[in-house]
């Protein structure tokens, strides 16, 4: 379809009068808050979209992992076995009772598709990050942590550090200059799957995870 | 029957329906609160309009360029590029990627494009299943309809109708009125055919330029899935949506979820900028771009109408408009409704067949003042309802001069003579104030809704004048 591609930028570029670039300011002024104040919007906006968020500490995080699945009486719960999480929640798991199952796959999607889609309760992944201002987590999946882990299995539980909140998504941008390479696929995550296509009536749990929870590592 | 006639006919039906009616006041004004709300601080409303228009205006006076760039820079990181003039190039382009794969069932993610195509259409036709994954657009697709708005497509919809459309269509599922058991209901159905697909479709609301990335803002995470699980994902997207920069996305992603719904962000925003790299476990092998113009580079031609290609399809000119929230989306005709779709479908479809929509305005200014990217609607529309009518045809727009009547001319004509010559015009108000009171009561179409006006026994020159007035 190249006759196509070359007809249409002919006649973009047919236009008689060039147009002139208007001077772009991006509104790009990062908030003044602190570590506190970013960790307090990040936490009341994710609730405010029905987000579960517990505030825990790096030593003990995977233990409240496991008294929240169990909690629920999961099944099972999917994790990353060479992922960076991985280390902490075996060893929650070597020490608690009457846990979910762990499940490892580390085949191609296309190999365990069914699996993923009608048998696994849930998953959970690290994050790249969170942003403040509207509160989102931020996902580069990784070939340990694929993407279908945050959006197949009804519940997602997510790990995020407070040191690693931004502002807002522009600073996100800026800071860590994603410009300069984007991941296969990024995605930000707001809270559970939701939608109001019903008489504008929210409701939560569409196709994407039903359950979102938030382990916020401060 | 003429466009006129149909279009008072769908009207006049919309108008008749008082559920429909109640369906589309009662969310309009919700969807005008959530942004009114979303925005409590004016002043910075008005900022942020102007730095979207801007980054708008900027990437369409750089078009061409940040094509190419954009094409460059998805076939570097791996995604096909294909341009299609016209929707059979699109549709065609669709197919034949199905065909290399020998897929026959595609699940879609909602895009405004793909209705504009009429892509499911064409592709039942070649054998294809096409199944809607969004919910509103799920629940039109059960019921054979075009979707009614832009973000939320299955609005003129009660509950109770989709009740019932959910158990004509799925028998074995108990009968429901709960918005939440339908909805889970949905993700039971759909559930299977995201397995299944073998094609993923979406559209893309930002196509980044500098990265070649493609964004997604969505909700239900059906994008996610459309674009993730099956192994092929196909993305079409108008040739306007492109952007400069990464940096351009962060504030009017914050504009179009704030104005559609009152979000300060959707659920999910994708940002996909290639297929699936080696050692990873998931993803499509292979993503597609369709870039569709279909009229838009001809619209790009005028310097006036050029400013309607700005938009991001955020829906807030109709939930503002009070045309739209008495007669709904599917009086208008083309996919998309409202003051946006009056400018652009006219444009794309012919004035021929769709100029009468620029008369679906009471040129309020509403819509002007809510678009996120300031398209002066109102403007526009007045253009359209002249590009129609002039007489001589010089211009871009399809369909110019079509609506023009020779009697409605010579009447204008005779109009501007009267008020241009003054005696002509001092004895024609003397006139019509002498015989005021035999203007008959019933004028036509005017009084049918409306008392009819009186002439004013003297005239506003008159009146100066006794008043002592010398210079008027």
């Amino acid at each position: 379809m190249n006759k196509a591609r070359d007809n249409i930028l002919a006649r973009l570029r047919a236009r008689s009068t060039e147009i002139p670039p208007v001077e772009l300011d991006r509104g790009f002024r990062s908030p003044d808050w602190n570590r506190q104040q970013r960790i307090e919007l990040f936490c009341k906006a994710m609730t405010s979209v029905r987000t579960e968020i517990h505030r825990v500490r790096a030593s003990d995080w995977a233990d409240r992992l496991a008294q929240l699945v169990k909690e629920r009486k999961l099944n099972n719960l999917l994790y990353a076995p060479n992922g960076p999480l991985a280390r902490q929640i075996e060893a929650a798991w070597r020490n608690g009772e009457a846990l979910p199952e762990l499940v490892s796959r580390t085949a191609e999607l296309d190999e365990w598709k069914e699996e993923l889609f009608f048998g696994i309760d849930a998953a959970i992944t690290s994050t790249r990050g969170g942003i403040a201002e509207v509160g989102a987590l931020i996902l580069w999946p990784t070939p340990q942590e694929p993407r279908s882990f945050s959006l197949v299995p009804p519940i997602h539980i997510a790990v995020v550090k407070a040191d690693q909140l931004h502002n807002t998504f522009a600073d996100a941008i800026a800071d860590e200059n994603w410009q300069a390479g984007m991941p296969t696929n990024a995605v930000l995550i707001s809270g559970p799957s939701k939608s109001a296509d019903i008489e504008q009536t929210l409701a939560y749990g569409v196709h994407g995870p039903v359950e979102l929870i938030v382990l916020l590592i401060e | 029957m003429t466009q006129k006639a149909e279009f008072d006919q769908r009207v006049k039906q919309a108008l008749d329906n008082p559920q429909l009616r109640r369906n589309f006041r009662v969310t309009m004004d919700g969807l005008m609160e959530k942004r009114d709300k979303a925005f409590p601080d004016k002043a910075f409303l008005e900022e942020l309009r102007t730095i979207g228009a801007n980054i708008r205006a900027n990437a369409l006076a750089r078009q061409p360029e940040l094509l190419e760039q954009l094409e460059a820079n998805c076939t570097r990181n791996g995604i096909q590029v294909h341009w299609a003039e016209t929707i059979e190039q699109a549709n065609r382009i669709v197919l034949d990627i199905m065909e290399r794969h020998h897929a026959t069932r595609m699940i879609k993610g909602k895009s405004m494009v793909s209705e504009e195509m009429q892509m499911n259409h064409f592709l039942e036709a070649k054998g294809k299943s096409c199944v809607e994954s969004d919910l509103g657009e799920y629940i039109i697709q059960l019921d054979n309809e075009a979707p009614s708005h832009i973000i939320a497509p299955a609005i003129h919809k009660s509950k109770q109708e989709v009740a019932r459309l959910f158990k004509a269509k799925h028998p074995d599922i108990p009968y429901s009125e709960d918005i939440d058991t339908l909805t889970r209901s949905a993700r039971q159905i759909l559930r299977r055919k995201f397995h299944d697909a073998e094609i993923g479709l979406s559209g893309v609301n930002f196509a980044v330029a500098e990265t070649g990335t493609l964004c997604l803002v969505e909700n239900e995470g059906n994008g996610r899935l459309c674009t993730t699980v099956p192994p092929v994902h196909i993305a079409v997207t108008g040739i306007e949506k492109v952007v400069e920069k990464l940096a351009d996305v962060p504030p009017l992603l914050k504009l179009l979820t704030r104005s559609a719904t009152g979000q300060h962000i959707t659920t999910y925003f994708n940002m996909i900028s290639s297929p699936r790299k080696p050692g990873e476990r998931d993803g499509p092998k292979e993503v597609h771009l369709v870039l569709l113009d279909n009229q838009r580079s001809r619209i790009y031609g005028d310097s006036e109408l050029f400013d309607s290609l700005r938009c991001i399809r955020c829906g807030a000119c109709m939930n503002h408009c009070p045309v739209y929230t008495r007669i709904g989306g599917h009086a208008y005709g083309p996919p998309i409704p409202g003051p946006i779709g009056s400018v652009i479908e006219p444009q794309k479809f012919g004035l021929e067949n769709f100029g009468v929509l620029a008369t679906a305005s009471t040129l309020c200014g509403a819509c002007g003042e809510a678009c996120p990217v300031r398209i002066p609607l109102p403007k526009l529309l007045h253009r359209l309802r002249y590009e129609q009518v002039r007489e001589d045809r010089t211009g871009a727009t399809i369909g110019q001069g079509s609506q023009r009547s020779g009697k409605e001319a010579l009447i204008w004509k005779l109009w501007s003579w009267i008020h241009a010559t003054p005696l002509v015009y001092r004895s024609a108000t003397r006139l019509a104030s002498l015989f005021r009171n035999r203007i008959p009561n019933r004028i036509g179409p005017w009084s049918q809704v409306r008392t009819t006006p009186r002439i004013a026994p003297k005239s506003l020159h008159q009146l100066a004048r006794e008043e002592g007035f010398k210079h008027e």
